[in-house]
This record gives C-alpha cells, structure tokens and sequence, in this order.
C-alpha cells in the first residue's frame, strides 16, 4: 500500500481554496502528504495534538476567533472525539470540518483497523451528523467547499471520509 | 485560599480579555460576579478548556486569553498540557484551580488530593514553559500580574478549598453564550481593525 502522493496534493489544494489556514490534526499514515504539505506551507498553521479530541476544543476556539479552519483525523480519532463533539460542538452549535481518514473498511488487510472501520458511518449517523465520502480527487475542492458551506450554515459538525480509492494508489 | 475569592479578586482584569472557564463551581462563581460577552462557560466536555483557550490564542495574537481551569478537567486531558506547551502561545494564561475534588459532582477526591499527584510538577514536565504553585491569596495575585505582563504562556496552579457556590443556574442558555461569545470577538476584531486603519 502506498498513499497516494497526487490525490493528497489535490485534497490539500481544497482545503486552501476553502481560504483554510488553520488546521487541527493527529498524524495517520493516509495523512502523511496532507500533513507535510501543511507542515511545509507558511500560509498554513498546523497544530498536531496529543489525542484528537483536544481538536474538537481548538476548532472551536479558532471558530470563536473567526479563523475557517479544519480538523484532519484517522476514523479511530473520531471515535476518540465523540463526547467533545456531542457536548461541545452540537451543544452549543459550534460548526467543524472534520476530514476523517476511513481505514478499516472494504479492502482493508490490517484487522486491526476494521472494527472502527465498520463502525464509523453508523457512529456518524447516530450522532446525526450529515457526512460524505471523497473517492474521486477532481470532485475534492468542491466537496470540501460545500461540506464547508453546510457546517457553517447549519452550525453543525460536518464530516467527509477520505476513502480509500482516493488516498491509496 | 478560596476559589470564589480568586475569581472575584481577578473580576475587574478580566474585561479587556477573553475568560474561557470549566464547567460547574467555577463557571458559576464568575458568572454571578456579573456576565460579560467575553465569557465563555464550557459546562460539559471536560478538559476542552484549554484546548478552546488555544485555539483562541493561537488565532487572535492581539488578544489575551485566560482560561479558568480544575484539576477534575485537567486530569481528563492531560495531553492538553503537552500540546499547550508544544505551541505556547504568550497571550494565553492557564489558570488551574486545584481543590482535589470533583466538588460539581459529588465531592469525591480527586487523584491530586493531599498532594498525590502533582499538576504544576506535571505541566513542568509537559514543557510549559513559566510555571507557578500558589496557596494563598496574595501569591495568585502576584503570579497571576505577572503572567498578564509577561511574554510566555504562563501556567498557574492555585490550591483551593473544595468548595463552591450554593447554587448552580444562568439565565443564558448555552448556545446563546456561544453565539454572544463569537459576536463580541468578531466586533472586537472589527473594531480594531477600524482603529488602525484610521491610524
């Protein structure tokens, strides 16, 4: 398996063009190029954290201070997030964009992912929260820009997944 | 050294600021000192505090940010620590109210209670870079100047009674102290946008 160096570049050039400059993230292996190229990019601020909930809480203050700003995530770091975003973001109608990395799911051959894998989307929904999946990286930016549009207009998490097919070669 | 007296002796500094609090005895305390927009009270997601006070520091470097912590929310997320100190804004101060005690929620002790685990030792060891430990009254005031005049995160962790408020309720619900909270900073940001284009 190797991570799709080209679909990263193009997944990261949406988020730009969403004016995102502030980014929450926990590293994770189909993360590695997004995160390099924010890293590497002086227009970007990267904050890399201990556990991914503490994204949830510094989403919410970039938010407060009027910053468009992202969260990027393995599945396993939603999961970890769920009571900051059940009684932080919907409590008190905080909108996030959150890119959560889909491991574990159709294709995977690491066991070890695949029970968070198969419980994601039904987690998501359960939590009502709307959510779609990136597979082709033409569709990405827009993709982003709505999923961006719709947090905000509905001050509601949003989530895309980032599959598989777009971020394996 | 109670905590209501250090909130109270705080009050008048916090106008200028932006006061992110936990949830409980201490979000009241200051509440009933009177609500200002540029108060948020995160009454639920424990140990959220200080990672809202990050983010909130990190994007708005013209403002200083306090967060009112408790050992309760801190041992919840202790990373935070880690992560505060790793990017340690200047114009953030972290104040942690340690009373050893769940107080909100029963009373029960906390790991820190009777000196058992040590949260300035910690925040050391996590790399924050100006730490304090302060028992009474007098010395949170004088650490608590000195990290509003100072030029690094600055970390103060108060020993406190366990003890709070009588009663517990705001006549705000929560969203709206969100809504107020987001409004007051984009008007503020307005506002001095406004000054120094006039300069």
């Amino acid at each position: 398996m190797t991570v799709s160096r080209d679909n990263s570049k193009m997944v990261y050039e949406g988020i730009k063009a969403a004016g995102i400059h502030f980014i929450s993230a926990l590293p994770e292996t189909w993360l590695v190029y997004l995160l390099q190229l924010a890293e590497n990019d002086p227009e970007m601020t990267l904050v890399e954290v201990a556990k991914e909930e503490e994204a949830i809480g510094i989403a919410a203050g970039a938010y407060f201070a009027g910053k468009p700003n992202a969260l990027l995530m393995q599945n396993h770091g939603f999961l970890a997030s769920i009571n900051g975003i059940v009684s932080l973001a919907l409590l008190y109608r905080i909108p996030l964009l959150m890119l959560i990395a889909h491991r574990g799911h159709i294709g995977e051959p690491y066991p070890w992912h695949t029970q968070g894998g198969i419980l994601t989307e039904p987690v998501l929904r359960g939590l009502g929260l709307p959510f779609d999946s990136i597979r082709d990286p033409h569709k990405a930016a827009k993709q982003i820009r709505e999923a961006q549009t719709f947090a905000l207009s509905s001050l509601s998490p949003v989530a895309l997944l980032l599959t598989r097919d777009l971020l394996e070669d | 050294m109670k905590r209501a007296d250090c909130i109270k002796a705080l009050y008048p500094e916090l106008h200028d600021r932006l006061v992110v609090t936990i949830m409980g005895a201490c979000a009241q305390e200051l509440y009933d000192l009177g609500h200002c927009d540029n108060f948020f009270y995160l009454e639920h997601a424990m140990g959220l505090a200080s990672s809202i006070g990050l983010g909130l520091a990190m994007n708005l470097p013209d403002e200083k940010v306090i967060v009112l912590d408790g050992d309760g929310s801190v041992l919840m997320n202790l990373g935070s620590l880690a992560t505060l100190a790793r990017y340690r804004p200047p114009n953030l101060t972290h104040i942690i109210f340690d009373n050893g005690s769940l107080l909100s929620t029963g009373g029960f002790a906390s790991h820190t209670t009777s000196g058992i685990t040590d949260l300035a030792a910690i925040a050391r060891g996590a790399g924050c870079p100006k730490v304090s430990l302060v028992t009474e009254l007098y010395q949170f005031l004088e650490a608590a100047a000195e990290a509003f005049e100072g030029d690094e995160m600055a970390t103060i962790v108060a020993k406190v009674e366990a003890v709070g408020p009588d009663h517990y309720g705001m006549d705000m619900k929560l969203p709206e102290n969100a809504f107020l909270f987001e409004r007051h900073i984009s008007e503020r940001q307005q506002a001095k946008k406004l000054v120094a284009g006039n300069r």
